[in-house]
This record gives structure tokens, sequence and C-alpha cells, in this order.
């Protein structure tokens, strides 16, 4: 598409992520002729350089793992040997193989896709310009802005692609450092110190809080601290980086601990302290779209204060998640497609589980027990180790506990938190309960099989009703 | 065929009783054939077989009461043709028409209907609310009922807001916290549900508030034995202390005859404290203030603000309060306390240039007072006929509570005080 041609949508989504793609099928489906447009890789950050490869890079990590740890199993294998191309290049194929489907799926829904970058032009006779840079324009009734979000840099510690790296050098390196500091120990910080830990690599987390994965209850934090410090990983929380020198060799980082200043040097440096939306150069000054500390704002429906544009995913704030994105997607195309008469309401952030993939895995979804007692909750608190649990002994892989959160007064199950082997499979029982607004009595009726890990978390709602039978 | 479903024989038909199969499972059935019998409060009808088949199964038994329409009854197929009974989920509920013009016996087309509602990919949103429930069942979540069941609220009278109207957390804490505008049809939502047209008549969905009404009215006259006591009552000197007491009145303050009826109901509940009570089943509850609700219509119903403790209440400050609870009333900007929990209710239709009529009682109070117009009438006094103005009161009464010797004593009091404005002084 090189000549200048305008083309007319009802929708026009402007990012292929989880979000965008989402958001075009849906509309699609609900009989709008929708558009995405995409400037690199359709399915997004998600699904090339976020969520998908780095669960292929944690999959190697877990054979690894478990090939170092054979004996225990009863089979004797040599050292396990780590083809580091291979491993990249099996990430790769799995993002690629599910960027191709992405597209087939566009097809299959008969929605164009315009590989371009795009930005928001006027108003043509009540209807808005999308202007690509490919020369060509498209005109929509109703825009989505899913253009998602890039990583956040520290002021000084300028990413140079080779010994300060963020997530996308990250997850392709082409050498193996033997020391990694990792700054930031949100999921992606604590995923990549997970997965170069396991590749035999000196792994340093670094965090400015008090705690690892602040998002966490703070049970299952400490939990994890502890589980990763036993991996032999070096952790420090409440430290400030101040400083960081790139050497011949690698890197040196100074850092003030308690008051008191030292540095120690690495081959690499992960920056992983958070995102930023991106927001510039789409043209939303030609718009009422609002900004509120970099996010853009919406009311439930996903609809900005400009008429007709939405905006959904990152750019519009916490969690950074993809499905949080793909929902707030459904969420634009209906209402677009109802005419504005649907979800007022909006996504009940409260609902929207969360994955961490190191090992142990973390998964959580609702109100941490400090959340839950700050907004005035009496509780009652259920917990149950994975140790007591048979299946997870007979996997060999039974560190990590589950914690569950009620409501005294209703027994409304308010939030949980798990961390241990494949929890990030187990939570949405957790998610469809509260989604669905069980009482803990629904949960207590309900049966769990045996043996299942799933069976941990009836005994973690047992046991905050003191009717635990296993522990 | 494969599903046969409760028919509507009447567009407003919700629900009817299944008088009898005239076939069995097994049979044979042919295009024409009479196979069943449908019963409503007005009528018998017949369930006509549309297509050749056997009949398979009868989901409802004969006699079955309360079946509602667009439940399946029975399923007959075709030689050959699989069940749809337990490969479909919505056997038992399958969903109602959606609208009344549709319901007919053609169940055929009803099944068809679902079954292509089910497999094609939706156009309803995925969490839309959704038109057609089965109305026998209170869709509502566990914690919904839980929250309800805590804070006595009948989930019958919650409109649900989730899937399918669902009855979910959100809708009942609205209940608890938001001002009874929330269950106030706006004017533009009430034309809006107005949609279900059909040759005679439209089908206008039920306000929240129409619910509680119909709902607490009903419980009233089904479970209070109600009986009545009128009088009437010269109100030519509460008229004159009226005029004496509005030429003297602050600025803005215009005391209406209904404040000092307010006033003198709630000097006589104190004065008879056998009629400020209520029934609690094995207790009654005497009330030790007089709290009298006043009903006020408001768009698509009434409501019974309150004026607390009224007995020591100067006339001045239940005018300027009845007027802010009526305005606020009017615009649905009450808060449930300010409606909630009166001891005795009065209500006035003088105003219409009604006589007078019996009202029936806002429970669980034990009684109401029905205000009718003040007039001029012929009256003899002394052997002689004169002109007063006079007003007829009825009582309603509560047996339970209030026997007919306490209404009387109270109504007679009543009457002593407005006919003396002078009493309420004492």
């Amino acid at each position: 598409m090189t000549d200048t041609k305008t083309i007319f949508y009802d929708v026009v989504v402007i990012g292929g992520g989880p979000g965008g793609y989402v958001a075009a099928i849906r509309a699609s489906q609900l009989g709008l002729k929708a558009a995405v447009v995409e400037r690199e890789n359709m399915g997004g950050i998600c699904l090339n350089w976020g969520c998908i490869p780095t669960k292929a890079l944690l999959r190697t990590a877990e054979v690894k793992h478990l090939i170092d740890h054979a004996k225990e199993f009863g089979i004797t294998v040599g050292k396990a040997d780590v083809d580091l191309q291979a491993v990249v290049k099996r990430s790769r194929k799995v993002a690629q193989q599910l960027s191709s489907g992405i597209s087939h799926l566009m097809k299959k829904n008969n929605i164009d896709v315009h590989m371009a970058e795009a930005a928001l032009g006027g108003i043509v006779s009540g209807k808005r310009e999308v202007v690509l840079n490919n020369g060509t324009t498209l005109t929509a009734k109703n825009i989505i802005l899913a253009t998602g979000a890039k990583a956040s840099v520290l002021p000084g510690i300028e990413p140079n692609g080779e010994t300060i790296v963020t997530y996308r050098d990250a997850m392709t390196p082409k050498t193996m450092p033997k020391s990694l500091i990792v700054i930031g120990s949100g999921a992606i910080g604590i995923e990549f110190a997970s997965f170069y830990a396991d590749m035999g690599v000196e792994v340093t987390v670094l965090e400015a809080q008090k705690r690892i994965l602040t998002a966490e209850d703070e049970d299952i934090s400490a939990y994890a601290l502890k589980a990763m410090k036993g991996r032999g990983l070096v952790i420090k929380t409440d430290v400030n980086v101040d400083n960081v020198t790139v050497t011949s060799s690698g890197v040196t980082v100074s850092i003030n601990e308690n008051g008191k200043s030292h540095s120690f040097n690495a081959d690499r440096i992960i920056l992983a302290v958070g995102i930023t939306a991106n927001t510039d150069g789409i043209g939303l000054e030609k718009t009422k779209v609002k900004l509120d500390r970099g996010h853009v704002v919406t009311n439930g429906a996903m609809e900005t204060d400009e008429k007709g544009i939405y905006a959904i995913g990152d750019m519009t704030g916490a969690p950074w998640l993809a499905h949080k994105a793909s929902h707030e997607g459904i969420i634009a195309a209906e209402h677009i497609a109802s005419g504005g008469e649907s979800h007022a309401e909006g996504v009940d952030r409260n609902l929207i589980p969360g994955c961490t993939y190191c090992r142990p895995q973390i998964a959580s979804v609702g109100m941490t027990e400090s959340d839950a007692i700050a907004a005035g909750y009496t509780v009652k608190v259920g917990r149950f180790p994975f140790l007591a649990n048979g299946k997870a002994i007979a996997l060999g892989d039974d560190n990590g506990m589950i914690k569950t959160i009620f409501d005294a007064k209703t027994g409304a199950l308010l939030g949980a938190h798990m961390i241990g082997p494949e929890v990030t499979e187990l939570i949405q029982g957790y998610a469809i309960a509260m989604t669905l607004e069980t009482t803990e009595e629904d949960l207590i009726h309900t049966i769990f099989p045996h043996p299942t890990l799933s069976e941990a978390m009836h005994e973690a709602v047992l046991d905050a009703y003191d009717k635990a039978l296993h522990f | 065929m494969p599903l046969i479903m409760m028919p509507a024989l009447s567009p407003t038909m919700t629900e009817g009783k299944l008088a009898k199969w005239l076939v069995a499972v097994g049979d044979s059935v042919s295009s024409g054939d009479i196979i069943a019998e449908i019963e409503t409060d007005k009528a018998v009808m017949e369930v006509e077989a549309l297509e050749d088949g056997v009949m398979v199964s009868i989901a409802v038994a004969e006699g079955t009461e309360g079946v509602a329409v667009g439940t399946v009854i029975a399923e007959i197929l075709d030689e050959g043709e699989e069940s749809q009974i337990g490969a479909e989920p919505n056997q038992t509920s399958a969903p109602m028409p959606e609208k009344a013009s549709d319901l007919s016996l053609d169940t055929t087309k009803n099944a068809e209907v679902t079954e292509t509602n089910i497999k094609k990919v939706s156009s309803a949103p995925m969490s839309a609310v959704s038109t057609s429930v089965d109305p026998s069942r209170i869709l509502a979540s566990p914690l919904a009922k839980r929250i309800a069941a805590i804070r006595g609220i009948d989930l019958a009278s919650i409109k649900g807001t989730g899937p399918k109207g669902r009855i979910i957390k959100r809708d009942i804490e609205e209940i608890d916290s938001a001002p009874i505008k929330a269950h106030l049809p706006s004017v533009t939502s009430m034309s809006a549900v107005a949609g279900a047209q059909t040759g005679s008549s439209t089908l206008v969905e039920n306000s929240q508030m129409r619910m509680i009404i119909a709902e607490r009215l009903q419980q009233s006259k089904q479970e209070a034995p109600h009986f009545y006591l009128n009088m009437d009552i010269d109100i030519g000197a509460m008229l004159d202390a009226r005029r004496t007491l509005n030429a003297h009145a602050p600025d803005g303050v215009k005391i209406s005859v209904n404040d000092m009826l307010i006033k003198a109901a709630a000097i006589a509940l104190k004065r008879v404290p056998k009629a400020n009570a209520s029934w609690e089943g094995t207790h009654t509850r005497l009330w030790n203030t007089a709290d009298i609700s006043v009903a006020v219509a408001v768009e698509g119903g009434l409501v019974t603000p309150i004026i607390a403790a009224a007995e020591d209440k100067g006339l001045n400050v239940i005018s300027a309060e009845m007027m802010d609870l009526a305005s606020r009333a009017r615009q649905g900007k009450l808060m449930p306390e300010e409606y909630t929990g009166g001891s005795f209710t009065i209500s006035n239709l003088g105003m219409f240039g009604i006589s007078a009529f019996s009202a029936v009682i806002n429970p669980p109070q034990g009684a109401i007072l029905a205000i009718g117009a003040g007039e001029e009438r012929a009256v003899v006094r002394d052997g002689q006929l004169t002109v007063a103005t006079m007003m007829t009161a009825t009582l309603s009464c509560d047996h339970r509570v209030v026997d007919g010797a306490v209404g009387a004593e109270w109504l007679k009091t009543f009457k002593e005080i407005v006919e003396n404005p002078v009493l309420a002084l004492a």
C-alpha cells in the first residue's frame, strides 16, 4: 500500500498486541468493519517480546533444572550443556509461530492489517482520520488506541544493548554472562533472574522497595524471597542504585544499602524497573484525550474524553497484563457495537489475576491480606503448604503454599495468593470463584480431584474456616 | 420438532398449569394432534403437535402448576433424530421468546431459535444484561444471597445488573447505600422500556419501586386484617387557627392543612399509645414516638417520608421539614432512613376532591389515616341545618394490634384536636 488512498472503517485499532487484535476480532464478530494498524509484529510485545518468548525460555530453564536433578528421580544423565543459540532460537520460533497465527486470525475475521505507524489526524466530515506513515489514510467512526508501553529507564543507566539491557536483549542473549544484576524485582525482573540463575549465571537482584514482588501478598513475597535465596540468588531489597559505570569487562554498580555505599561488578545489567505508556507521536494532542501520570484516562467502557476514541491495555495503566488488555479490548468493541449501551461498570481490576513464571511460580487474584485489612474487612485467612499435597510430593516439587483471604462477615473470597508448582495454571479456579461471587460455602462443597495440586486450593479454603484436613 | 415448550396463551401470561397430557411417552403423534392441555386462571387451551414424530420424553408432569412460559415440557422426535435433552445446556430453562408478540403455540419455532442462539457466535455482548429470564427463578450470586440474608433484604425486590439480570453484590450494596433514586425509573428509562408493544397493549417493565409497592401492599392486604373507621370532622376552627398561624409565621413558612393534621395525628397517638403499634408475630411493638409517614406521590409510584417525633415539633418545623422531604422525594433524593421506619401513615387525597377513601396499611405499621377533601357540607346542629367545612377521615386498622375500640378512641381524640386546635397546646 504505497499509493495515497483513503479507506473507511467502523473501527480502527492502533496496535496489534493482545489488546488490539482481540478488540478487532470482537468488533468484526459484531459486524463492524475493522482494521488493525501495527508497526512491527502482530501480537505485540506480549507475543513477540514478552509473555510468550520468555515462557519458552523459562521452559528451557525448567528442563535444565529437571535434568540437573534427574538423579533424584532415579535417572542418571550426564551434565546438561546449554546451547544458548538453540535456546534463543526456540524461543523466537515459538513467538513467530504465534504471530503468524494472529495474522491468520485477522484474515479469518476479515480484518485489514496495515503494517505501518499510525497517528490520529483531524476530523473530516464527522470521521476521524488515521494517517499512516506508508501514505495511506484511514477514516474511522471509532478508534481504539492500543499502543502499549515500553520499558522505563533510570536516569544515568542508559541501555546500550550489550552490558545494560532491557527485556528485548535480555531474551535474546548472544552470550551467557557469568554474573548478572537485575534491577527491579517485579514480575519481569524476577522471571529473568530465575531464568538466568537456572542457566548457571550468578544473579543479583536489586530492589528499591522493602520487599520483592510488591504487587503480591507479603507472605508470598517473603516466601519467594526465601525460595530464590535458597536457589543461590543474591537479593538486596531497600537499596538505591547510585551509579552504574560501564567498564571494559562489564559494569560496576554502586549502591546505597542502609546508608552505606558499596559497589560490585557484573558482566551485565538487566533493567526491569517498570514500563512507560506509548502515548507520544500518535496525535493525542489533536483530541480531548486526557493523560494522568502518563496513562490515558478512560471511563468504564474504555472510552476516552474524546467521544469515539477508546484506549485499552498497558497505555491505560496497571496492571500491565495481556489478559487485562484483551478484556478491555472486548469491552471497548462491545461498547462501540452496542451504540454506547454496554459496560458502563467497566473492568473490576480486583478480578484480574496476575502470574509470575519464576521458580517457584507465583499467581494471585484479588486483595492481599494487608489490602483487605486496610479496606476495613475483618478477614479469615487460610494457608496450606504444598509439602502436604500428595501430587506435589510425587512431582518432586513441593516448595510453595497457598493463602486465601475471606471476608469474615459475608464469606466472600477477597483474594487468593499462591506460590508453588503450576500455580499459574491453578489461579483461574479462584478467579472464577471470585467472578461468580461464591462464598466459602460453595468452595468448601466443591469436589477437587485427587491427586492434584488443586487439592491444596481446597485445603487453603478449609483452613480459613479451621477445617483443613491434611495439615 | 425436538422440544415442546410451555406456550403463552395470552401476551400477559408468564406461567400456567400443565393440566393434562393427552399422549404418553412412546406414543406416535401426527401434526395437528392435541398433545396436552394448559390451564391458566383465565382459560384452558390445547397444545397441538406441529409435526409428526414420537413423544420421547415428558419433562413436566401432569398437574404441575406455575410452569413458566418457555420451559421445555416435552420432546417429540422424528425417527432417527437425536435427543436434545441432555445434549444442550439450556434444556430446562430455555429462554423465553423476547417479545410478547413472538409468543405463540408455534413451539417448533421457539426451539429452533434456542438452538441457533446457542450455536452461532453470539452477537450479544459477552456480559450484556439480557432480557429473557425464567421469571419464577431469582438469579443471584451466592455472595449476593448471603449479604441479602444478613441484611434482611428480599432478593425479589432487587433488579440484578449481572449477566442475564443476575443479582450480584454490587446490586445489593447499592440498595443499602444509595438514595431511593437508584430505584426510581427516570422518565426516559420508562419510555425506553415501553418497547414491547403488541397489538392492543404496551408492556412496560416494572420499576424497582413499583415492585416494592406491589409486594408490600399485597403483603399488607394478605396479612393484616384491615377494618375501617370513618369520622366526619369539622375543620373550621383548624382553618381559622391556620390563618392566624400563617399571619404570624416567619418568612417562607406557610403551614398547610396537612401539616396541622400531621401534628394532630401525632398528639392523638401520644394520647392513645395503643394505636401507635406494630404487629411482630410473637410481640407487639409499641412506638415511643409518633413518627408520621406521609404519603407523597412521585413519578411512577409513591414514597412515604417521615416526620419523626411529630408530637414534639412545632408546626413551623413540621411545615419546613415536609416541604423539604416532599421536594426531595419528587427528585428521588431521599435517603433510606428518611422513608423507612415510621410508626403511622397519613395519606391525603383531599386536593383531588376525593371526599373519603380507605387506605392500605403501610406494613409493619398498625394503622393509616386517609384524609378526604375539606368541603362545605350541610350539617345538623342542635336541630338546626347549618353549613360547616367538613372533612371525612378514615382510619384503616390492623386488627391484630389495633382493636375497634382503640381505633375508635384514637379517631375520636384526633377529631377533638382538629376541631379544638387549642388542645394541641395541652
